[in-house]
């Protein structure tokens, strides 16, 4: 369906980053908002909780993180979709309630505005260094969706696919910014309400004697209502059976675990989103994602120049990762080269998914800063050798 | 054979329409004093004839965080300690719910403590039902923030030594509209309060003293559960409106029950919809009260 027109600020605006994800937000529908101010990410919520009382929305700013995603994940159930924004320090401590969305298969967005770390580390200063946390920070086996932005426009554009795929697959998704596409300011162009797909929150037709919160439909996601149309249905973070009972068993545990896993596995295709740029008869392909996309594009500028045939393949969706397409490349490309701020994360997924067909070479950065273009060349440079 | 020698059928029992008992038998012990809260808030919606399709039941952890569970109501099992805001993530994603708290003394004052104070400071528009047997029941009777002092407990073997919480002066001094204490032994007294409480707004606080003859009771030679509401029947004694500060709880001593704080004051969101409404006028909107939800 098309988006309520009432959150969408249609025009050609001059956004950094955190507005135009916030913009994204409520175009995408978004009417609840639960965060704690951390650096770099607190503009998100100071443009939301300026907006929101004229389209219906509520944003509270919460005691602390653990707080702002428990009321992000509540608030969810009334099919009211719901976002919490953060960056390292708060992420951490939302990983608990990340992981009961996850285990109720509960529809939200978490935006994490990366900083260097680990601990306090470089509050105003950017990190790619969230990644690895973003997918396995919550105790136990669980999937999740994770989105990278290169820009404000993608920040603004990306929110609402972030919102969309929350809805579509029944998880918290991650939009994995950072300092740098967070406090960039660029043209961020918002399109018409009507030029706004949005997916709405699919409620069971069932009636609440046949509803079960967790039986299956075909497509490994459970049909969803909402707290208060008198299905009085019940849900828990523990290892439940399809009425959302708790059930204490291996067998249990092995379908409802292998379930939340499977509906992102299964339908990986689906949700993928990479963009590549000359792969074709390249020796070398750079992977990477967020800013360090926009600074690797130089760096592969230079190694042209020095005439090394390069590829770029752009993380969008970087969690689930694009492993076939990796393994594709691997068995065509001398190398990857990942230059990431982080000291080596996403270039392990790489590693893993070149098997040994193709080196995979950190460009490593602590934080702080974006790459020197000429680091990334030399890199590059020396790859293909 | 005569009909009474059949034995009675579950779903005859008057709070069984609360209860999803297809769960039943319940994971609490003999003599535990949950059930029995239980039965008092069934009642108590009954009584105050509220639409169950709207009342939303929030707990978190530990042995009074499984009455979510069981009560047949949109019912939400969370993580330790985050009742509070994911009921308040409920409430105002969709104020026309009665959003209930329902968790024990360890989740909601021990890993959930700076929700509740917090909850109670904004006069959330929640109602909290918090269980309080001095102890860490479902881990193994562990001390807990209200262990009374001297009393035993598997991690203070020789004795607690802390102070504890005064549950009823921290939600009343934080700011809490509604503040009840009353023991397992008060059916009529704490279902009425529930009731009350159900029509009245805001941050809504109502502790129970409930017995735990599998742990506290055991580890402090206190006898089985008929041995304990004895000691509640000669040791409570009511007094409505009395001072919060003076309702500290010590180590087999009085334990003061009543209705201390009944205000009527502007709750979370009648502060916020009222702040709106004159700073911004009518540009403001409100959430729907069925949520913000997109929908054809």
């Amino acid at each position: 369906m098309k988006t309520d027109p009432k959150g969408v600020l249609t025009g050609v605006h001059y956004l950094d980053g955190d507005y135009a994800c916030g913009e994204g937000a409520m175009a995408a529908g978004c009417r609840f908002v639960a965060g704690y101010p951390i650096t770099p990410s607190t503009e998100v919520v100071e443009r939301i909780s300026r907006r929101f009382p004229f389209m219906g929305g509520t944003f509270i700013q919460m005691e602390d993180e653990l707080a702002s995603m428990a009321a992000v994940a509540g608030a969810a159930w009334t099919g009211t979709k719901s976002m919490t924004v953060t960056s390292g320090p708060g992420f951490s401590l939302m990983m608990e309630n990340i992981g009961l969305a996850a285990m109720m298969e509960t529809p939200c967005v978490v935006v994490n505005v990366q900083r260097g770390g680990p601990s306090t580390g470089l509050p105003t200063m950017v990190g790619q260094a969230d990644m690895m946390q973003a997918r396995w920070g919550s105790h136990g086996d669980y999937k999740v969706i994770a989105m990278s932005p290169q820009s404000p426009q993608e920040a603004f554009d990306l929110t609402i696919d972030a919102f969309n795929l929350a809805e579509t697959y029944r998880v918290p998704v991650m939009f994995m910014m950072d300092e740098c596409v967070g406090h960039m300011t660029e043209k961020v162009v918002i399109p018409d309400a009507d030029e706004i797909d949005v997916v709405p929150r699919a409620l069971s037709k069932k009636t609440p004697a046949d509803y079960q919160p967790y039986a299956v439909n075909g497509r490994g996601v459970p049909e969803m209502v909402r707290a208060g149309d008198g299905y009085r249905f019940h849900t828990t973070g523990l290892t439940h059976d399809d009425r959302g009972y708790p059930e204490m068993s291996a067998e249990r545990q092995q379908i409802n675990v292998r379930r939340i896993m499977d509906k992102i596995l299964l339908n990986v295709d689906d949700i993928v989103r990479i963009e590549e740029e000359d792969v074709d008869g390249a020796e070398v392909v750079v992977v990477a994602y967020g800013i360090t996309a926009r600074v690797a594009r130089m760096g592969i500028d230079l190694a042209r120049k020095q005439g090394v045939k390069v590829g770029f393949l752009r993380l969008v969706v970087v969690w689930p990762f694009p492993e076939k397409r990796i393994r594709e490349l691997a068995a065509a490309v001398k190398a990857f080269v990942v230059p990431e701020i982080n000291l080596g994360q996403m270039v392990l997924e790489v590693e893993r998914c070149a098997a040994g067909q193709a080196k995979a070479v950190l460009v490593p950065h602590a934080g702080g800063g974006v790459h020197d273009p000429r680091v990334i060349c030399d890199a590059i440079v020396e790859a293909a050798r | 054979m005569s009909a009474t020698a059949h034995p009675p059928n579950p779903n005859d029992h008057p709070i069984a329409p609360y209860l999803r008992m297809d769960r039943m038998p319940h994971i609490w012990c003999p003599t535990c004093g949950i059930g029995t809260v239980v039965k008092c808030f069934a009642t108590a919606l009954e009584e105050a004839d509220v639409d169950l399709d709207k009342v939303a039941i929030t707990s978190g952890i530990g042995c009074t965080g499984r009455v979510a569970g069981y009560m047949k109501l949109d019912a939400f099992h969370t993580t330790h300690g985050r009742a509070i805001p994911f009921a308040t993530g409920l409430k105002l994603a969709r104020p026309e719910l009665e959003s209930v708290v329902f968790s024990g003394d360890g989740d909601l004052s021990g890993i959930g403590g700076n929700h509740f104070i917090h909850a109670a400071r904004r006069n959330m528009d929640i109602l909290v039902i918090l269980v309080n047997n001095f102890i860490y029941g479902m881990t193994g009777g562990q001390n807990a923030p209200t262990t009374p002092i001297s009393a035993k407990s598997s991690t203070m073997p020789f004795g607690n030594f802390e102070r504890p919480f005064n549950l009823p002066h921290l939600a009343a001094s934080c700011g809490a509209s509604y503040v009840s204490r009353w023991t397992c032994l008060h059916i009529r007294r704490l279902t009425k309060c529930m009731r009350v409480a159900l029509r009245r707004k805001g941050f809504r606080f109502i502790e129970v003293i409930a017995p735990c003859s599998t742990l506290y009771s055991r580890l402090n030679r206190l006898g089985g559960g008929l041995e304990l509401m004895r000691f509640y029947h000669d040791n409570a004694t009511i007094k409505h409106g009395i001072d919060t500060r003076e309702v500290d709880i010590g180590f087999q001593d009085t334990i003061i029950c009543g209705n201390f704080v009944d205000e009527e004051k502007p709750t979370f969101l009648e502060m916020m919809n009222a702040h709106y409404g004159k700073v911004l006028g009518d540009r403001y909107v409100p959430m729907p009260a069925e949520g913000g939800w997109l929908h054809d």
